[in-house]
């Protein structure tokens, strides 16, 4: 029994850093511009195709002698540096392109235009995939990310997911001086709460949406890449669940809040791996035969109704701050 | 003739009357369809690219009838001539064009049906698919042989005991109580305009327990009818084998008439949770509900067989007007397209009756009230909950009643049908059409369904058929890319849509003058931000009769009491 709950604390807490870290993408934009970015879901996959393809370069050929071809680490640097590069640009360019000459129109019409991009780049992925093959990464992963580093109470702890943790603490520290502590920080946080008033005060409004979304998509990169490593087999559609769920875990938290988000995407993975593991609670109490007809499969609608209930009951989120709407 | 076309503009009464025009138009396109089916002479075939095209223009001349200023009697005879004679005649020398316009119906339909949502009320519902799924399911499960593998199977577990009842009861009876408590106290206090949160939390709350007793009790009075049909049949051998392709196929219409309730009770139960957020987080919770609909249909395998789907889904046997395709020549494959071809435009017929006169109804003036502004619309008296409910289930309801027809046209169902992605499909046709407007979405639903289904697929069959073509080009692969590019150039370049409503017209270029000036200024870094857009402060979750905060904000009194 406690190695049940210790098994579902463990691959909740990682799970839910990743969506936390994807979450914040959604938040910080959302924060900022009151849109819901679609297209965030396909931007987080587009860093981990990008790691698939460093990887498949630099990686040794699957045939070659151990030792040889570069360091696994080093390659995994590369790869999660230019998935920040390529997804904040790509987050820019999405920016100025699809939602910046919308900015004055009704809120739907930013949002399915969101929708639309959040398309186009699946059926882009789907184009890169067709020329280059699934991504698969079975063969390429470096040994050092798939080899259990530690077992606790009969959970395998990897070498991703200590990885996952310590890119995702560096990266929350790091997120936290930026907007919280410095300059930059505080204009986007001033854009956030009144976009008008920000910019009589001398804040260049457009110049810090794009750097939010430059920060929102180089987050995102760096969870693609670390989702790759997870779940190493993407599709072109495999950002969309991921993406729902890490919203959900941004309204979770309190949209708009960094720590929201960081404690959203916890408390949604734990719960998310709690309802995927109910039918095992037969195994420890046969009685509650009825469990094992909840498959793992039903983990999904647990996340969204998880959404829905605390969208009702606490519409600001667990740290978000209440709102009222002025007529 | 070019002119309005680009511009579509209905004519007014000083427009110079086309009746000429327009059956002209009409006959020369038919002439040109037949042609290039191979109709007149055998030996001529247009590409079937080309006749893709042939065909959507002259499906264009519905168009230009409705458009123009003609005699109306005129006009009467082209819908007459191009909807009951052509098309079938077209589809009987080239089946796929049938199984086209019965397509183009079923999602016409679709998309009227979310118009009401989305464009009517202004709820983005991006689950819509899921009450589609809803009507298709039902007659699926009991127009095929998987309801004789459901009666088949052991006797399930049987609630006939009081303890399995007491729960969902209790629950049911409770949120009751708890409702009636909060309103009680709401009354003995009329002019508290606070409302206190543990209050409201109590009343959602109650809500909520509601609908959670409501749903067992459903799901206990489902399994106990499951267990009677089950154990009645177990008896009977016979019965039984009788079953091997369905029920009676009979119940088709009897299903159809079923679809409209059930769906509209899957619309109430899905909205009533729902209803009281706020655009964006309707859109993602709708979203949502949508994917678990479909994780259902995925794994309750003994009902839906899961991914594999259903097979074999049957129709009404008409043969009156089997007798006459006969007549007519058709082949006796193609009698049941036949059928449903005619079906499927007396429904839509139904469908665009009921749009139209809901639209110009009270109901119809509360939608748009609660879309252009919630806040107003309340302080005016519309109930807000009762109206987006009637919104959501009139919409399911449309979707319900397609997706009977749809199971029985395609014979096959599959979870595969439901996807997120069928929704937006449905929301791009809606929003290519126009918004809120019923010509405009009829039109968009033709031109989805017809890019969809026939333009990119021809497309697709002519490129292959080319030498050293490579299939990961194949354009056919990429509708998701096209949607995509014509859900964003529409919202850059055209937001009211192709057709538009006046009034979304209007809306959509509301702030056109003022915004450029205000963008440069923002260039410069001088001015931030157009003032017309409001400050955008907090996010703001829900409705405004279910504020977020406890202080300054209206209690819900109308939604509550209608």
């Amino acid at each position: 029994m406690e190695n049940f709950v210790t098994g579902i604390l463990i691959n909740g807490l990682l799970i839910g850093t990743l969506y936390a870290i994807i979450a914040l993408g959604y938040t910080m934009v959302y924060g900022v511009l009151q849109l819901i970015n679609f297209a965030h879901s396909e931007v987080f996959l587009t860093g981990g195709v990008v790691a698939f393809e460093i990887f498949r370069v630099l990686s040794p050929a699957p045939g070659a002698e151990p030792g040889t071809g570069m360091n696994p680490y080093l390659v995994f640097a590369v790869a999660l540096v230019t998935a920040i590069v390529v997804c904040g640009a790509l987050n820019i360019v999405i920016e100025r392109l699809a939602y910046r000459p919308l900015r004055n129109a009704p809120k739907l019409v930013p949002l399915i235009s969101a929708i639309g991009v959040s398309l186009i780049l699946q059926d882009v992925i789907k184009l890169l995939e067709g020329f280059q093959g699934r991504f698969q990464l079975a063969v390429n992963v470096p040994g050092a990310f798939t080899r259990t580093v530690f077992t606790v109470a009969d959970t395998n702890v990897k070498g991703i997911d200590l990885t996952l943790l310590i890119v995702a603490a560096v990266m929350l520290f790091g997120l936290n001086r930026l907007v919280n502590h410095s300059r930059v920080g505080r204009a986007i946080r001033a854009v956030a709460q009144d976009r008008v008033t920000a910019g009589l005060m001398g804040i260049d409004s457009n110049r810090m949406i794009s750097l939010t979304f430059l920060i929102g998509g180089a987050l995102g990169g760096v969870g693609g890449v670390l989702f790759a490593l997870k779940f190493p087999n993407l599709d072109p559609y495999s950002g969309t669940i991921p993406g729902i769920k890490a919203f959900s875990a941004a309204v979770l938290g309190g949209i708009g809040s960094i720590p929201g988000a960081v404690l959203g995407g916890l408390v949604l993975g734990i719960i998310e791996n709690f309802l995927g593991s109910l039918s095992g609670l037969v195994f420890i109490f046969p009685k509650l035969a009825f469990l094992g007809a909840i498959k793992a499969e039903y983990k999904d609608v647990g996340a969204f109704i998880a959404l829905i209930v605390i969208l009702i009951f606490k519409p600001s989120g667990l740290l978000g701050r209440n709102a009222t709407e002025k007529v | 003739m070019t002119a309005s076309l680009l511009r579509p503009k209905k004519a007014g009464p000083d427009a110079p009357d086309r009746t000429l025009w327009l059956v002209a138009y009409t006959l020369l396109t038919g002439l040109l369809l037949f042609w290039g089916s191979g109709r007149l002479d055998p030996g001529t075939k247009f590409n079937s690219v080309v006749l893709s095209f042939v065909f959507a223009a002259f499906l264009g001349s519905l168009l230009l009838a409705y458009q123009w200023r003609a005699n109306g009697a005129v006009k009467v005879l082209v819908g007459v001539f191009v909807l009951i004679f052509v098309v079938p005649d077209i589809g009987r020398g080239n089946g796929s064009f049938f199984d086209l316009a019965i397509q183009m119906c079923i999602f016409a339909a679709l998309a009227l049906g979310l118009n009401i949502v989305v464009g009517q009320a202004g709820l983005l519902d991006l689950g819509y698919v899921a009450f589609f799924a809803v009507g298709a399911y039902l007659w699926g499960i009991f127009g095929s042989g998987q309801f004789q593998g459901i009666v088949k199977s052991d006797l399930p577990f049987v609630p006939l005991g009081v303890g399995d009842w007491l729960i969902p009861l209790l629950l049911t009876l409770a949120g009751v109580a708890g409702y009636l408590w909060m309103k009680a106290i709401d009354r003995a206090h009329p002019g508290s305009l606070k409302p206190r949160g543990g209050q409201r939390a109590a009343r959602a709350f109650s809500v909520l327990l509601i609908v959670i007793g409501v749903v067992g009790i459903l799901v206990l009075v489902a399994t106990l009818i499951n267990a009677a049909i089950t154990s009645h049949y177990n008896g009977q051998p016979a019965a039984l084998s009788a079953l091997a392709s369905g029920i009676n196929p009979n119940f088709f219409w009897l299903f159809i008439i079923l679809a409209v309730a059930v769906a509209a009770i899957a619309g109430v139960l899905i909205g009533l949770p729902v209803l009281k957020l706020k655009g964006d987080y309707l859109a993602i919770v709708t979203l949502g509900l949508g994917e678990v609909i479909r994780v259902f249909a995925n794994n309750l395998t003994k009902y839906t067989s899961g991914p594999q789907g259903i097979s074999g889904v049957t129709t009404a046997p008409v043969s009156l007007l089997d007798k006459l395709a006969g007549a007519l020549g058709f082949p006796p494959e193609q009698f049941k397209l036949f059928f449903l071809y005619f079906l499927v435009l007396l429904v839509i017929g139904v469908v665009i009756t009921v749009n139209v006169r809901l639209s110009r109804s009270n109901i119809g003036r509360a939608w748009v009230a609660i879309r252009e502004d919630e806040i107003a619309a309340q302080a005016m008296g519309v109930p807000l909950v009762r109206t987006k409910i009637m919104a959501f289930a009139t919409g399911a309801s449309f979707a319900g009643v397609m997706g009977v027809i749809f199971a029985a046209k395609q014979q096959f169902i599959s979870p595969e049908s439901f996807t997120f992605f069928q929704s937006i499909s449905v929301l791009t046709m809606v929003i290519l059409g126009g918004m809120g407007n019923i010509a405009g979405v009829i039109l968009g639903a033709a031109v989805v369904t017809l890019l969809n289904l026939s333009i990119l697929t021809a497309l697709s069959e002519t490129l292959q058929a080319l030498p050293n073509f490579n299939s990961n080009l194949d354009p056919a692969k990429y509708n998701r890319l096209i949607f995509g590019a014509i859900l964003v150039l529409m919202m850059l370049f055209r937001p009211e849509g192709l057709l538009p409503s006046a009034r979304q017209k209007i809306m959509m270029h509301e702030n056109d003058d003022t915004d450029p000036a205000l963008d440069s200024l923002n260039d410069d870094g001088a001015i931030g931000g157009a003032l017309g857009t409001g400050a955008p402060g907090m996010p703001d979750v829900t409705s405004p009769g279910q504020a977020t905060s406890a202080e300054n904000t209206p209690i819900d009194r109308t939604g509550g009491r209608q």
